[in-house]
């Protein structure tokens, strides 16, 4: 029960994806075409407040709930950082979804999206399957 | 009582999407990413030998959590509380899918692609089956997707995050600008 905490931020993740309305194809589509900066703007406001709380939980050395210290988070290069992107950008384009609008999409009662979910689930499996014979 | 109902402006969903990244940590020490749950559910279903599935996946089950909670949180905002106005898009998007067939109605997805009828066809299959396919196995490749690359990774100043964010939005512009328009005429 000690996990419930992050069933309701995972909630208010999906709340403000969907009225953000960052899970719509449409949305999506326009981004890519240029044709409007309502995207653009939640990734040029989102990124800037997650940097500066960043900041301040450094600058002030500020511990998690249970004591910890927070570690920052690392995400060294790989080759697939270039080809699994470039992948999973077609699947954006197709979709209108990355994985957490997928779920969004699902809850806001598209329910044929399970679909989409499930087949990337298989993406995700097949990858597991033959990563050992793909380029890191 | 009516912002419950409207769309909210990018200025406002930003920034609130931006806070998750410090909620996440200060709660539980935990990276805000939703595409590791993909791999989460096939550890827990599937793993048979492949090691990228296992380990103890009950560890991460917060993950899972989070990604039920995402479920919740499209059915509040986009079923319960709904915009009863069709999305209000740019003029000349909508113009462009006009040429299709395709309408802007009330709701964020267009019925006449995401129906379980167009699913069995070959459309339906490219956009839902390959294209979910696609991004399942591609942000699984890149370990990361928009939110463990493009917002926190890009927030914690990680470079090669701003090369996987930079190639998501190359992969999907050259697709809708030179792909998505064969499949949109099937």
């Amino acid at each position: 029960m000690k996990n419930i905490k992050y069933l309701l931020i995972g909630t208010f993740f999906g709340l403000v994806l969907t009225k953000g309305e960052a899970i719509s194809w449409y949305r999506i589509q326009e981004m890519f075409r240029f044709e409007s900066f309502h995207m653009f703007g939640i990734f040029m406001t989102a990124v800037p407040v997650g940097a500066l709380s960043l900041w301040i939980i450094r600058k002030f050395k500020i511990k998690s709930s249970d004591g910890s210290d927070i570690e920052m988070p690392r995400k060294p290069y790989h080759h697939g950082i270039i080809i699994g992107s470039l992948l999973f950008g077609f699947g954006w384009a197709l979709t209108g979804a990355c994985p957490g609008p997928i779920y969004a999409q699902l809850g806001s009662g598209v329910l044929v999206t399970v679909v989409t979910l499930l087949a990337a689930l298989a993406g995700t499996w097949t990858y597991g399957l033959v990563q050992k014979y793909l380029p890191d | 009582m009516n912002w419950i109902y409207q769309p909210w402006p990018w200025y406002v969903a930003g920034p609130l999407i931006g806070i998750t990244v410090p909620l996440l940590l200060l709660v539980g020490n935990k990276n805000l990413g939703i595409s590791s749950s993909f791999r989460h559910m096939c550890a827990a279903v599937l793993p048979m030998r492949i090691p990228l599935f296992n380990y103890d996946w009950k560890k991460e089950s917060w993950s899972l959590l989070f990604a039920a909670g995402v479920i919740i949180g499209g059915f509040l905002a986009g079923f319960v509380f709904a915009n009863p106005d069709p999305i209000a898009i740019a003029q000349s998007t909508q113009d462009y899918f006009a040429s299709f067939g395709i309408a802007t109605s009330p709701g964020l997805m267009p019925t006449e692609l995401f129906n379980w009828q167009t699913l069995f066809s070959a459309k339906g299959f490219l956009l839902m089956i390959v294209g979910g396919f696609l991004v399942g196995f591609g942000t699984r490749y890149a370990r990361g997707c928009t939110s463990g690359h493009g917002i926190l990774g890009l927030s914690a100043l990680q470079w090669p995050s701003l090369v996987a964010t930079a190639s998501f939005f190359a992969g999907g512009i050259l697709f809708s600008k030179y792909v998505l328009p064969y499949i949109l005429s099937l």
